[in-house]
Protein backbone atom coordinates (compact mmCIF):
# COMPACT_ATOMS: atom_id res chain seq x y z
CA UNK A 1 0.00 0.00 0.00
CA UNK A 2 1.20 3.30 -0.97
CA UNK A 3 1.84 5.53 2.33
CA UNK A 4 -0.84 8.09 0.99
CA UNK A 5 -3.77 5.59 0.70
CA UNK A 6 -2.72 3.93 4.34
CA UNK A 7 -3.23 7.72 5.51
CA UNK A 8 -6.40 7.42 3.68
CA UNK A 9 -7.47 3.93 5.94
CA UNK A 10 -5.54 5.91 9.33
CA UNK A 11 -8.31 5.98 12.32
CA UNK A 12 -8.46 9.14 13.72
CA UNK A 13 -8.76 9.57 17.14
CA UNK A 14 -12.26 10.82 16.90
CA UNK A 15 -12.93 7.29 15.43
CA UNK A 16 -11.17 5.99 18.32
CA UNK A 17 -13.10 7.64 20.85
CA UNK A 18 -17.07 7.01 19.17
CA UNK A 19 -16.03 3.34 19.40
CA UNK A 20 -14.87 3.42 22.67
CA UNK A 21 -18.12 5.25 23.36
CA UNK A 22 -19.96 2.38 21.22
CA UNK A 23 -18.45 -0.40 23.65
CA UNK A 24 -19.30 1.74 26.79
CA UNK A 25 -22.74 1.17 25.83
CA UNK A 26 -22.49 -1.92 24.83
CA UNK A 27 -21.22 -2.98 27.84
CA UNK A 28 -23.07 -0.56 30.14
CA UNK A 29 -26.11 -2.65 30.95
CA UNK A 30 -24.30 -6.07 31.78
CA UNK A 31 -22.60 -4.25 34.26
CA UNK A 32 -25.37 -2.29 35.78
CA UNK A 33 -27.10 -5.84 35.78
CA UNK A 34 -23.85 -7.07 37.78
CA UNK A 35 -24.11 -4.32 40.29
CA UNK A 36 -27.69 -4.98 41.00
CA UNK A 37 -27.28 -8.50 41.15
CA UNK A 38 -24.60 -8.22 43.99
CA UNK A 39 -25.92 -5.46 46.01
CA UNK A 40 -29.23 -4.60 48.27
CA UNK A 41 -32.53 -4.51 47.17
CA UNK A 42 -32.65 -0.89 48.00
CA UNK A 43 -29.67 0.18 45.88
CA UNK A 44 -32.31 -0.31 42.87
CA UNK A 45 -33.58 3.34 43.76
CA UNK A 46 -30.43 4.65 44.43
CA UNK A 47 -29.60 7.32 41.16
CA UNK A 48 -26.85 7.24 40.13
CA UNK A 49 -26.33 3.44 41.14
CA UNK A 50 -23.11 2.80 42.95
CA UNK A 51 -19.98 2.22 40.71
CA UNK A 52 -18.81 -1.15 42.44
CA UNK A 53 -20.43 -4.95 43.12
CA UNK A 54 -21.33 -5.27 46.05
CA UNK A 55 -21.31 -8.68 48.40
CA UNK A 56 -25.13 -9.61 48.48
CA UNK A 57 -25.03 -11.99 45.25
CA UNK A 58 -24.94 -14.79 47.84
CA UNK A 59 -28.38 -13.55 49.70
CA UNK A 60 -30.01 -12.41 46.27
CA UNK A 61 -29.34 -15.96 44.67
CA UNK A 62 -30.48 -17.83 47.02
CA UNK A 63 -33.83 -15.96 47.48
CA UNK A 64 -33.88 -17.08 43.57
CA UNK A 65 -33.33 -20.71 44.80
CA UNK A 66 -36.11 -21.09 47.37
CA UNK A 67 -38.34 -19.20 45.19
CA UNK A 68 -40.58 -22.44 43.75
CA UNK A 69 -42.88 -20.53 41.44
CA UNK A 70 -40.07 -19.97 39.27
CA UNK A 71 -37.98 -23.16 39.57
CA UNK A 72 -35.06 -21.47 38.44
CA UNK A 73 -32.52 -23.75 39.17
CA UNK A 74 -34.86 -26.72 37.21
CA UNK A 75 -34.71 -24.49 34.48
CA UNK A 76 -30.85 -23.76 34.45
CA UNK A 77 -30.35 -27.56 33.72
CA UNK A 78 -33.85 -27.79 31.47
CA UNK A 79 -31.89 -25.52 29.67
CA UNK A 80 -28.60 -27.36 29.42
CA UNK A 81 -30.18 -30.04 28.53
CA UNK A 82 -32.27 -28.78 25.79
CA UNK A 83 -29.30 -26.80 24.42
CA UNK A 84 -27.03 -29.19 23.97
CA UNK A 85 -28.91 -31.72 23.03
CA UNK A 86 -30.53 -29.58 19.79
CA UNK A 87 -26.94 -28.27 18.95
CA UNK A 88 -25.18 -32.20 18.58
CA UNK A 89 -28.58 -33.24 16.41
CA UNK A 90 -28.10 -29.86 14.27
CA UNK A 91 -24.63 -30.13 14.13
CA UNK A 92 -24.28 -34.12 13.29
CA UNK A 93 -27.41 -34.01 10.46
CA UNK A 94 -26.72 -30.54 9.15
CA UNK A 95 -23.23 -31.92 8.52
CA UNK A 96 -24.48 -34.98 7.13
CA UNK A 97 -27.26 -32.95 4.44
CA UNK A 98 -24.67 -30.39 3.94
CA UNK A 99 -22.55 -33.07 2.91
CA UNK A 100 -24.65 -34.52 0.49
CA UNK A 101 -25.48 -31.36 -1.05
CA UNK A 102 -22.04 -29.93 -1.88
CA UNK A 103 -20.28 -33.54 -3.02
CA UNK A 104 -22.72 -36.30 -3.77
CA UNK A 105 -24.51 -36.57 -7.03
CA UNK A 106 -28.36 -37.40 -6.90
CA UNK A 107 -31.52 -36.75 -8.57
CA UNK A 108 -33.40 -34.15 -7.59
CA UNK A 109 -30.63 -32.06 -5.53
CA UNK A 110 -30.68 -28.37 -6.74
CA UNK A 111 -34.76 -28.44 -6.17
CA UNK A 112 -34.12 -29.82 -2.99
CA UNK A 113 -31.49 -27.20 -2.22
CA UNK A 114 -33.90 -24.53 -3.12
CA UNK A 115 -37.07 -25.98 -0.90
CA UNK A 116 -34.62 -25.75 1.51
CA UNK A 117 -33.38 -22.10 1.40
CA UNK A 118 -36.84 -21.39 0.85
CA UNK A 119 -38.82 -22.81 4.27
CA UNK A 120 -36.43 -20.34 5.91
CA UNK A 121 -38.71 -17.58 4.91
CA UNK A 122 -41.38 -19.19 6.82
CA UNK A 123 -41.98 -17.39 10.27
CA UNK A 124 -42.32 -19.68 13.33
CA UNK A 125 -45.53 -17.75 14.70
CA UNK A 126 -47.28 -19.09 11.44
CA UNK A 127 -46.96 -22.97 12.44
CA UNK A 128 -46.95 -22.39 15.75
CA UNK A 129 -51.27 -22.54 17.26
CA UNK A 130 -51.13 -26.45 15.09
CA UNK A 131 -47.87 -27.10 17.10
CA UNK A 132 -49.47 -26.51 20.21
CA UNK A 133 -52.55 -28.45 19.59
CA UNK A 134 -50.12 -31.45 17.94
CA UNK A 135 -48.46 -31.95 20.78
CA UNK A 136 -50.90 -31.85 23.26
CA UNK A 137 -52.60 -34.41 21.56
CA UNK A 138 -49.25 -36.10 21.71
CA UNK A 139 -48.79 -35.96 25.57
CA UNK A 140 -45.74 -33.48 24.45
CA UNK A 141 -47.50 -30.45 26.43
CA UNK A 142 -44.57 -29.32 28.93
CA UNK A 143 -42.25 -32.20 28.22
CA UNK A 144 -39.01 -31.20 26.62
CA UNK A 145 -39.02 -32.74 23.80
CA UNK A 146 -41.42 -30.36 22.48
CA UNK A 147 -38.56 -27.96 22.60
CA UNK A 148 -36.16 -30.59 21.22
CA UNK A 149 -37.72 -32.44 18.33
CA UNK A 150 -38.93 -29.77 16.13
CA UNK A 151 -35.62 -28.38 16.41
CA UNK A 152 -32.89 -30.83 15.37
CA UNK A 153 -31.99 -29.82 12.03
CA UNK A 154 -32.38 -26.22 10.46
CA UNK A 155 -32.55 -24.67 7.07
CA UNK A 156 -29.93 -22.57 7.86
CA UNK A 157 -27.51 -25.31 9.29
CA UNK A 158 -27.84 -27.78 6.23
CA UNK A 159 -27.51 -24.35 3.94
CA UNK A 160 -24.09 -23.10 5.68
CA UNK A 161 -22.81 -26.83 5.95
CA UNK A 162 -23.46 -27.35 2.45
CA UNK A 163 -21.87 -23.78 1.43
CA UNK A 164 -18.64 -24.73 3.77
CA UNK A 165 -18.37 -28.49 2.16
CA UNK A 166 -18.57 -27.21 -1.59
CA UNK A 167 -15.02 -24.89 -0.56
CA UNK A 168 -13.44 -26.70 1.78
CA UNK A 169 -13.31 -30.61 0.70
CA UNK A 170 -12.09 -31.54 -2.80
CA UNK A 171 -13.83 -33.88 -5.19
CA UNK A 172 -10.34 -35.78 -5.52
CA UNK A 173 -9.96 -36.36 -1.73
CA UNK A 174 -13.63 -38.17 -2.13
CA UNK A 175 -12.72 -39.87 -5.41
CA UNK A 176 -9.90 -41.23 -3.66
CA UNK A 177 -11.68 -42.76 -0.70
CA UNK A 178 -14.17 -44.35 -2.80
CA UNK A 179 -11.53 -45.92 -4.38
CA UNK A 180 -10.34 -47.32 -1.07
CA UNK A 181 -13.20 -49.00 -0.99
CA UNK A 182 -14.87 -46.63 2.00
CA UNK A 183 -18.51 -46.63 2.05
CA UNK A 184 -20.99 -43.13 1.88
CA UNK A 185 -21.00 -42.89 5.14
CA UNK A 186 -17.50 -43.90 6.49
CA UNK A 187 -16.32 -41.43 4.14
CA UNK A 188 -18.58 -38.68 5.61
CA UNK A 189 -17.16 -39.75 9.22
CA UNK A 190 -13.63 -40.24 8.18
CA UNK A 191 -13.12 -37.68 5.44
CA UNK A 192 -15.36 -34.63 5.68
CA UNK A 193 -16.25 -34.51 9.30
CA UNK A 194 -12.64 -33.23 10.47
CA UNK A 195 -12.83 -30.94 7.27
CA UNK A 196 -16.14 -29.12 8.23
CA UNK A 197 -15.22 -28.87 11.89
CA UNK A 198 -14.41 -25.20 11.75
CA UNK A 199 -17.64 -24.52 10.22
CA UNK A 200 -19.26 -27.16 12.35
CA UNK A 201 -17.77 -25.25 15.52
CA UNK A 202 -19.50 -21.90 14.44
CA UNK A 203 -22.99 -23.30 13.96
CA UNK A 204 -22.95 -25.42 17.14
CA UNK A 205 -21.94 -22.22 19.03
CA UNK A 206 -24.80 -19.98 16.71
CA UNK A 207 -27.24 -23.08 17.50
CA UNK A 208 -26.51 -23.27 21.52
CA UNK A 209 -26.90 -19.82 22.03
CA UNK A 210 -30.11 -19.36 19.10
CA UNK A 211 -31.50 -22.66 21.61
CA UNK A 212 -30.98 -20.66 24.69
CA UNK A 213 -31.75 -17.42 24.14
CA UNK A 214 -35.24 -18.50 22.51
CA UNK A 215 -38.63 -17.39 23.94
CA UNK A 216 -41.70 -18.05 22.54
CA UNK A 217 -42.64 -21.17 21.72
CA UNK A 218 -41.20 -22.97 25.35
CA UNK A 219 -43.48 -19.95 27.09
CA UNK A 220 -46.12 -21.22 24.78
CA UNK A 221 -45.75 -25.09 25.55
CA UNK A 222 -43.58 -25.31 28.80
CA UNK A 223 -44.97 -24.46 32.40
CA UNK A 224 -43.70 -24.01 35.68
CA UNK A 225 -42.89 -27.30 36.16
CA UNK A 226 -40.72 -27.85 33.21
CA UNK A 227 -39.63 -24.48 32.40
CA UNK A 228 -36.31 -23.37 29.86
CA UNK A 229 -34.09 -20.52 31.78
CA UNK A 230 -36.12 -17.88 29.90
CA UNK A 231 -39.79 -19.45 30.78
CA UNK A 232 -38.11 -19.07 34.31
CA UNK A 233 -36.86 -15.55 33.97
CA UNK A 234 -40.36 -14.49 32.74
CA UNK A 235 -42.01 -16.01 35.33
CA UNK A 236 -39.85 -14.17 38.02
CA UNK A 237 -39.25 -11.33 36.63
CA UNK A 238 -43.80 -10.80 35.99
CA UNK A 239 -44.62 -12.23 40.06
CA UNK A 240 -41.44 -10.77 41.43
CA UNK A 241 -40.76 -7.77 39.78
CA UNK A 242 -40.76 -5.68 42.80
CA UNK A 243 -37.54 -7.80 44.55
CA UNK A 244 -34.91 -6.45 41.92
CA UNK A 245 -32.42 -8.26 43.31
CA UNK A 246 -34.03 -11.04 43.27
CA UNK A 247 -35.07 -11.05 39.69
CA UNK A 248 -31.03 -9.51 38.60
CA UNK A 249 -29.30 -12.17 40.29
CA UNK A 250 -31.27 -15.00 38.55
CA UNK A 251 -30.67 -12.90 34.95
CA UNK A 252 -27.59 -13.02 35.89
CA UNK A 253 -26.60 -16.13 35.98
CA UNK A 254 -28.51 -17.50 33.37
CA UNK A 255 -26.08 -14.57 30.98
CA UNK A 256 -22.93 -16.15 32.86
CA UNK A 257 -23.00 -19.06 30.30
CA UNK A 258 -23.49 -17.51 27.13
CA UNK A 259 -21.14 -14.63 28.28
CA UNK A 260 -18.07 -17.41 28.91
CA UNK A 261 -18.81 -19.10 25.49
CA UNK A 262 -18.63 -15.41 23.58
CA UNK A 263 -15.07 -14.53 25.88
CA UNK A 264 -13.63 -17.91 24.44
CA UNK A 265 -15.13 -18.47 21.23
CA UNK A 266 -16.00 -14.43 20.26
CA UNK A 267 -13.16 -14.34 17.63
CA UNK A 268 -14.98 -17.50 16.00
CA UNK A 269 -18.47 -16.26 16.22
CA UNK A 270 -17.60 -13.06 14.36
CA UNK A 271 -15.97 -14.53 11.93
CA UNK A 272 -18.72 -16.76 11.42
CA UNK A 273 -21.18 -13.71 11.31
CA UNK A 274 -18.90 -11.97 8.79
CA UNK A 275 -17.81 -14.87 6.61
CA UNK A 276 -22.19 -16.08 6.20
CA UNK A 277 -22.25 -12.59 5.40
CA UNK A 278 -20.29 -12.12 2.48
CA UNK A 279 -21.01 -15.86 1.26
CA UNK A 280 -25.21 -14.94 1.44
CA UNK B 1 -13.76 -69.40 21.33
CA UNK B 2 -11.87 -70.92 18.18
CA UNK B 3 -13.33 -74.21 19.46
CA UNK B 4 -16.82 -73.42 17.93
CA UNK B 5 -15.39 -72.75 14.74
CA UNK B 6 -17.76 -73.72 11.65
CA UNK B 7 -17.35 -77.02 10.04
CA UNK B 8 -15.37 -75.94 6.62
CA UNK B 9 -18.06 -75.93 3.85
CA UNK B 10 -18.56 -78.71 1.92
CA UNK B 11 -15.61 -78.27 -1.39
CA UNK B 12 -18.94 -77.94 -4.09
CA UNK B 13 -20.07 -74.25 -2.41
CA UNK B 14 -16.72 -72.92 -2.33
CA UNK B 15 -16.79 -71.26 -5.04
CA UNK B 16 -19.91 -69.29 -4.98
CA UNK B 17 -19.31 -68.62 -1.31
CA UNK B 18 -16.22 -66.70 -2.65
CA UNK B 19 -18.19 -64.82 -4.91
CA UNK B 20 -21.48 -63.65 -3.31
CA UNK B 21 -19.98 -61.70 -0.65
CA UNK B 22 -17.94 -59.36 -3.62
CA UNK B 23 -20.83 -59.55 -5.55
CA UNK B 24 -22.81 -58.21 -2.53
CA UNK B 25 -20.58 -55.51 -2.01
CA UNK B 26 -21.00 -54.80 -5.06
CA UNK B 27 -24.86 -54.27 -5.18
CA UNK B 28 -24.49 -52.83 -1.63
CA UNK B 29 -22.05 -49.89 -2.49
CA UNK B 30 -24.07 -49.04 -5.46
CA UNK B 31 -27.36 -49.21 -3.16
CA UNK B 32 -24.88 -46.69 -1.13
CA UNK B 33 -24.07 -44.30 -4.07
CA UNK B 34 -27.74 -44.09 -5.55
CA UNK B 35 -29.62 -43.61 -2.20
CA UNK B 36 -27.59 -42.62 0.82
CA UNK B 37 -27.89 -39.28 -0.30
CA UNK B 38 -31.43 -39.21 -0.22
CA UNK B 39 -31.41 -40.42 3.34
CA UNK B 40 -28.69 -37.88 4.62
CA UNK B 41 -31.12 -35.23 3.81
CA UNK B 42 -33.98 -36.83 5.00
CA UNK B 43 -34.27 -35.76 8.55
CA UNK B 44 -34.42 -32.33 7.55
CA UNK B 45 -37.51 -32.88 5.29
CA UNK B 46 -39.08 -35.44 7.61
CA UNK B 47 -38.92 -33.08 10.35
CA UNK B 48 -40.13 -29.85 8.16
CA UNK B 49 -43.26 -31.85 6.91
CA UNK B 50 -44.53 -32.70 10.33
CA UNK B 51 -43.52 -30.03 12.13
CA UNK B 52 -43.76 -27.25 9.60
CA UNK B 53 -45.75 -28.02 6.63
CA UNK B 54 -48.06 -29.40 8.01
CA UNK B 55 -48.64 -27.13 10.84
CA UNK B 56 -48.35 -23.96 8.49
CA UNK B 57 -51.48 -26.12 6.08
CA UNK B 58 -53.14 -26.24 9.49
CA UNK B 59 -52.89 -22.78 9.99
CA UNK B 60 -54.38 -22.26 6.73
CA UNK B 61 -57.42 -24.31 7.40
CA UNK B 62 -58.28 -23.23 10.99
CA UNK B 63 -58.24 -19.57 9.78
CA UNK B 64 -60.85 -20.58 7.78
CA UNK B 65 -63.17 -21.63 10.92
CA UNK B 66 -64.45 -20.82 14.20
CA UNK B 67 -62.37 -23.54 16.21
CA UNK B 68 -61.78 -23.53 19.98
CA UNK B 69 -59.87 -25.65 21.72
CA UNK B 70 -63.03 -27.18 23.42
CA UNK B 71 -66.60 -27.61 21.19
CA UNK B 72 -67.35 -27.92 17.41
CA UNK B 73 -65.66 -26.75 14.69
CA UNK B 74 -67.78 -25.16 11.97
CA UNK B 75 -66.35 -23.52 8.87
CA UNK B 76 -66.81 -20.27 8.44
CA UNK B 77 -65.17 -18.82 5.50
CA UNK B 78 -63.51 -16.00 5.59
CA UNK B 79 -65.12 -14.53 8.48
CA UNK B 80 -62.30 -14.47 10.71
CA UNK B 81 -60.84 -12.51 8.04
CA UNK B 82 -63.88 -10.08 8.20
CA UNK B 83 -63.77 -9.91 11.55
CA UNK B 84 -59.89 -9.26 11.31
CA UNK B 85 -60.67 -6.52 9.22
CA UNK B 86 -62.96 -4.60 11.48
CA UNK B 87 -61.40 -5.77 14.88
CA UNK B 88 -60.26 -2.11 16.67
CA UNK B 89 -57.38 -4.39 18.62
CA UNK B 90 -55.78 -5.98 15.62
CA UNK B 91 -55.56 -2.61 13.93
CA UNK B 92 -53.84 -1.04 17.10
CA UNK B 93 -51.20 -4.15 17.05
CA UNK B 94 -50.78 -3.19 13.34
CA UNK B 95 -49.89 0.19 14.49
CA UNK B 96 -47.57 -0.57 17.32
CA UNK B 97 -45.99 -3.14 15.72
CA UNK B 98 -45.26 -0.59 12.29
CA UNK B 99 -44.19 2.22 15.03
CA UNK B 100 -41.49 0.29 17.09
CA UNK B 101 -40.32 -1.50 13.57
CA UNK B 102 -39.29 2.04 12.05
CA UNK B 103 -38.67 3.59 15.51
CA UNK B 104 -36.17 0.78 15.96
CA UNK B 105 -34.56 -0.14 12.36
CA UNK B 106 -34.16 3.32 10.83
CA UNK B 107 -31.51 4.31 13.79
CA UNK B 108 -30.31 0.97 13.81
CA UNK B 109 -29.23 0.82 10.19
CA UNK B 110 -27.87 4.05 10.41
CA UNK B 111 -25.86 3.20 13.19
CA UNK B 112 -24.72 -0.16 11.75
CA UNK B 113 -23.28 1.84 8.58
CA UNK B 114 -21.77 4.08 11.02
CA UNK B 115 -19.70 2.17 12.97
CA UNK B 116 -18.87 -0.28 10.48
CA UNK B 117 -16.98 2.87 8.37
CA UNK B 118 -15.36 3.70 11.18
CA UNK B 119 -14.35 -0.11 12.18
CA UNK B 120 -13.16 -0.23 8.59
CA UNK B 121 -10.02 1.33 8.81
CA UNK B 122 -6.46 0.90 10.10
CA UNK B 123 -6.58 0.91 13.65
CA UNK B 124 -5.32 -0.91 17.08
CA UNK B 125 -7.68 -3.47 19.03
CA UNK B 126 -9.83 -4.50 15.87
CA UNK B 127 -11.10 -7.21 17.10
CA UNK B 128 -11.43 -5.52 20.72
CA UNK B 129 -14.17 -3.23 19.09
CA UNK B 130 -15.52 -5.81 16.96
CA UNK B 131 -16.60 -8.07 20.64
CA UNK B 132 -17.34 -5.33 22.11
CA UNK B 133 -19.82 -4.19 19.98
CA UNK B 134 -21.63 -7.72 19.25
CA UNK B 135 -21.62 -8.51 23.02
CA UNK B 136 -25.20 -7.23 23.26
CA UNK B 137 -26.06 -9.80 20.48
CA UNK B 138 -25.14 -12.58 22.33
CA UNK B 139 -27.78 -11.87 25.70
CA UNK B 140 -30.84 -13.64 25.70
CA UNK B 141 -33.95 -11.18 24.73
CA UNK B 142 -35.55 -11.69 28.15
CA UNK B 143 -32.09 -10.97 30.14
CA UNK B 144 -32.32 -7.53 28.14
CA UNK B 145 -35.90 -6.59 28.12
CA UNK B 146 -36.08 -7.19 32.51
CA UNK B 147 -32.66 -4.87 32.35
CA UNK B 148 -33.89 -2.05 30.40
CA UNK B 149 -37.54 -2.20 31.84
CA UNK B 150 -35.41 -1.17 35.01
CA UNK B 151 -33.30 1.39 33.24
CA UNK B 152 -36.78 2.94 31.89
CA UNK B 153 -38.47 3.14 35.24
CA UNK B 154 -40.51 6.56 35.74
CA UNK B 155 -39.17 7.09 39.23
CA UNK B 156 -35.61 6.15 40.01
CA UNK B 157 -35.32 4.66 36.67
CA UNK B 158 -31.74 5.87 35.16
CA UNK B 159 -32.54 7.37 31.66
CA UNK B 160 -35.04 9.48 33.10
CA UNK B 161 -32.08 10.34 35.67
CA UNK B 162 -29.70 11.21 32.55
CA UNK B 163 -32.82 13.21 30.97
CA UNK B 164 -32.87 15.30 33.80
CA UNK B 165 -29.74 17.02 33.20
CA UNK B 166 -31.32 18.24 29.90
CA UNK B 167 -33.82 19.42 31.65
CA UNK B 168 -36.38 16.65 30.68
CA UNK B 169 -38.90 15.88 33.33
CA UNK B 170 -39.62 12.50 34.59
CA UNK B 171 -41.25 10.21 31.67
CA UNK B 172 -43.65 7.55 32.48
CA UNK B 173 -42.23 5.50 29.91
CA UNK B 174 -45.04 2.65 29.98
CA UNK B 175 -47.50 4.48 29.72
CA UNK B 176 -47.87 6.18 26.59
CA UNK B 177 -47.52 5.01 23.40
CA UNK B 178 -45.01 7.06 21.74
CA UNK B 179 -42.32 6.38 25.05
CA UNK B 180 -42.91 2.84 25.13
CA UNK B 181 -42.26 2.45 21.44
CA UNK B 182 -39.03 4.27 22.10
CA UNK B 183 -38.26 2.41 24.75
CA UNK B 184 -38.36 -1.04 23.17
CA UNK B 185 -37.13 -0.02 19.89
CA UNK B 186 -33.87 0.87 22.33
CA UNK B 187 -34.02 -2.41 23.43
CA UNK B 188 -34.39 -3.95 19.58
CA UNK B 189 -31.37 -1.84 18.69
CA UNK B 190 -28.89 -2.32 21.41
CA UNK B 191 -28.97 -6.01 20.35
CA UNK B 192 -28.78 -5.83 16.77
CA UNK B 193 -27.08 -2.87 15.98
CA UNK B 194 -23.75 -4.56 16.61
CA UNK B 195 -24.77 -7.59 14.72
CA UNK B 196 -25.68 -5.45 11.42
CA UNK B 197 -22.36 -3.82 11.97
CA UNK B 198 -20.19 -6.60 11.60
CA UNK B 199 -22.38 -8.48 8.50
CA UNK B 200 -21.76 -4.47 7.11
CA UNK B 201 -18.24 -4.38 8.15
CA UNK B 202 -17.78 -7.67 6.01
CA UNK B 203 -18.99 -6.35 2.97
CA UNK B 204 -16.94 -3.14 3.01
CA UNK B 205 -14.04 -5.06 2.98
CA UNK B 206 -14.73 -7.28 0.12
CA UNK B 207 -14.60 -3.77 -1.83
CA UNK B 208 -11.12 -3.13 -3.71
CA UNK B 209 -9.55 -0.64 -1.99
CA UNK B 210 -7.79 0.46 -5.19
CA UNK B 211 -11.15 1.99 -6.30
CA UNK B 212 -11.32 4.13 -3.48
CA UNK B 213 -7.50 4.85 -4.11
CA UNK B 214 -8.49 6.08 -7.97
CA UNK B 215 -11.28 8.37 -6.57
CA UNK B 216 -8.89 9.85 -3.98
CA UNK B 217 -6.43 10.87 -6.61
CA UNK B 218 -9.24 12.50 -8.42
CA UNK B 219 -10.20 14.23 -5.67
CA UNK B 220 -13.33 12.96 -3.96
CA UNK B 221 -13.41 12.97 -0.50
CA UNK B 222 -14.25 10.91 2.05
CA UNK B 223 -17.83 11.68 2.24
CA UNK B 224 -18.49 11.47 -1.64
CA UNK B 225 -16.45 8.60 -1.70
CA UNK B 226 -18.97 6.70 1.03
CA UNK B 227 -21.94 7.42 -1.51
CA UNK B 228 -20.46 6.95 -4.31
CA UNK B 229 -18.23 4.18 -3.84
CA UNK B 230 -19.41 2.54 -0.68
CA UNK B 231 -23.22 2.41 -0.79
CA UNK B 232 -23.41 1.09 -4.48
CA UNK B 233 -21.43 -1.72 -3.74
CA UNK B 234 -23.11 -2.71 -0.30
CA UNK B 235 -26.52 -3.16 -2.36
CA UNK B 236 -26.83 -6.29 -2.09
CA UNK B 237 -25.88 -6.66 2.04
CA UNK B 238 -27.94 -4.21 2.77
CA UNK B 239 -30.99 -5.34 0.69
CA UNK B 240 -30.32 -8.57 3.15
CA UNK B 241 -30.11 -7.05 5.99
CA UNK B 242 -33.41 -4.54 5.89
CA UNK B 243 -35.07 -7.55 5.05
CA UNK B 244 -33.60 -10.20 7.98
CA UNK B 245 -34.69 -7.03 10.42
CA UNK B 246 -38.37 -6.82 8.18
CA UNK B 247 -38.55 -10.69 9.31
CA UNK B 248 -37.00 -10.12 12.75
CA UNK B 249 -39.04 -6.69 13.30
CA UNK B 250 -42.77 -7.38 12.23
CA UNK B 251 -42.32 -10.60 14.65
CA UNK B 252 -41.42 -8.64 17.82
CA UNK B 253 -42.62 -10.67 20.40
CA UNK B 254 -40.33 -10.93 23.54
CA UNK B 255 -39.13 -7.21 24.51
CA UNK B 256 -42.68 -5.90 24.53
CA UNK B 257 -44.19 -8.87 26.51
CA UNK B 258 -41.57 -8.53 28.98
CA UNK B 259 -41.02 -4.86 29.53
CA UNK B 260 -44.97 -4.84 30.33
CA UNK B 261 -44.24 -7.38 33.47
CA UNK B 262 -44.61 -10.74 30.84
CA UNK B 263 -48.30 -9.49 30.36
CA UNK B 264 -49.53 -10.10 26.90
CA UNK B 265 -51.64 -7.03 26.70
CA UNK B 266 -48.81 -4.51 26.50
CA UNK B 267 -49.88 -1.70 28.78
CA UNK B 268 -52.64 -0.81 30.15
CA UNK B 269 -54.10 0.66 27.11
CA UNK B 270 -52.72 -1.84 24.88
CA UNK B 271 -49.89 0.60 24.40
CA UNK B 272 -47.48 -1.52 22.91
CA UNK B 273 -48.95 -4.81 21.75
CA UNK B 274 -47.43 -6.23 18.76
CA UNK B 275 -49.23 -8.20 16.66
CA UNK B 276 -47.63 -11.38 17.61
CA UNK B 277 -48.95 -10.58 21.18
CA UNK B 278 -52.22 -10.41 19.73
CA UNK B 279 -52.01 -13.97 17.95
CA UNK B 280 -50.41 -15.07 21.67
CA UNK B 281 -53.56 -13.70 23.50
CA UNK B 282 -56.57 -15.30 20.81
CA UNK B 283 -54.65 -18.10 20.36
CA UNK B 284 -53.07 -19.27 23.58
CA UNK B 285 -55.30 -17.33 26.10
CA UNK B 286 -58.00 -16.93 24.48
CA UNK B 287 -57.53 -20.51 23.12
CA UNK B 288 -59.71 -19.08 19.56
CA UNK B 289 -57.26 -20.98 17.43
CA UNK B 290 -58.90 -20.21 14.53
CA UNK B 291 -59.20 -16.54 15.18
CA UNK B 292 -55.14 -16.65 16.01
CA UNK B 293 -54.62 -18.23 12.78
CA UNK B 294 -55.99 -15.66 11.01
CA UNK B 295 -54.19 -13.36 12.39
CA UNK B 296 -50.57 -15.52 11.98
CA UNK B 297 -51.64 -15.38 8.49
CA UNK B 298 -52.30 -11.68 8.26
CA UNK B 299 -48.61 -11.69 9.85
CA UNK B 300 -46.84 -13.77 7.26
CA UNK B 301 -48.56 -11.71 4.54
CA UNK B 302 -47.36 -8.29 5.47
CA UNK B 303 -44.18 -9.56 6.29
CA UNK B 304 -43.93 -10.53 2.66
CA UNK B 305 -45.77 -7.38 1.55
CA UNK B 306 -42.95 -4.94 3.30
CA UNK B 307 -39.77 -7.54 2.26
CA UNK B 308 -41.03 -6.93 -1.64
CA UNK B 309 -41.62 -3.12 -1.03
CA UNK B 310 -38.53 -3.19 0.64
CA UNK B 311 -36.13 -4.75 -1.54
CA UNK B 312 -37.52 -2.64 -4.60
CA UNK B 313 -37.08 0.96 -2.54
CA UNK B 314 -33.09 -0.24 -1.90
CA UNK B 315 -32.59 -1.53 -5.34
CA UNK B 316 -34.24 1.71 -6.92
CA UNK B 317 -32.72 4.18 -4.29
CA UNK B 318 -29.43 3.02 -4.27
CA UNK B 319 -27.40 2.21 -7.37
Amino acid sequence: MSTGSKRLWQASPLTYGALILASLLSLFPFYFMFIVATRKLEVINAVPPPFSPGGDFGDNFGRVLDNEHAAFLYGLINSVIVSCAVTLSVVFFSALAGFAFAKLRFKGRNILLLAIVGTMMVPTQLAIIPLYGMMQDWGWGATLQAVIVPFMVTAFGVFMMRQYASSAISDELIEAARVDGCGTFRIFWSVVAPALRPAAGVLGLLTFMDTWNSFLWPYAILDSDTPTVQVSLALLSSAYYTDYAQVFAATAVATVPLLLVFVVFGRQIIGGIMEGAVKA
Amino acid sequence: MSLSAPPAPPQLVKPDTHRAPSSRRFRLSRWDIKYSPYIYVAPFFILFAVFGIYPVLQTARMALYDWNLIGDHTFTGLDNFTALMGDEYFWNAVKNTFGIFLLATVPQLLGALFLANLLNQNMRGRMFFRLMIVAPNVTSVAAVAIVFAVLFRRDFGLVNWVLGFFGVDAIDWKGQTWSSWTAIATMVDWRWTGYNTLILLAAMQAIPKDIYESASLDGAGKWRQFWSITMPQLRPTLIFVVTVSTIGGLQLFTEPVIFGDGRILGGAQREFQTIAMYMYEKGFNDLQFGYGSAIAWALFIMIILVSGVNYLLIRRSVK
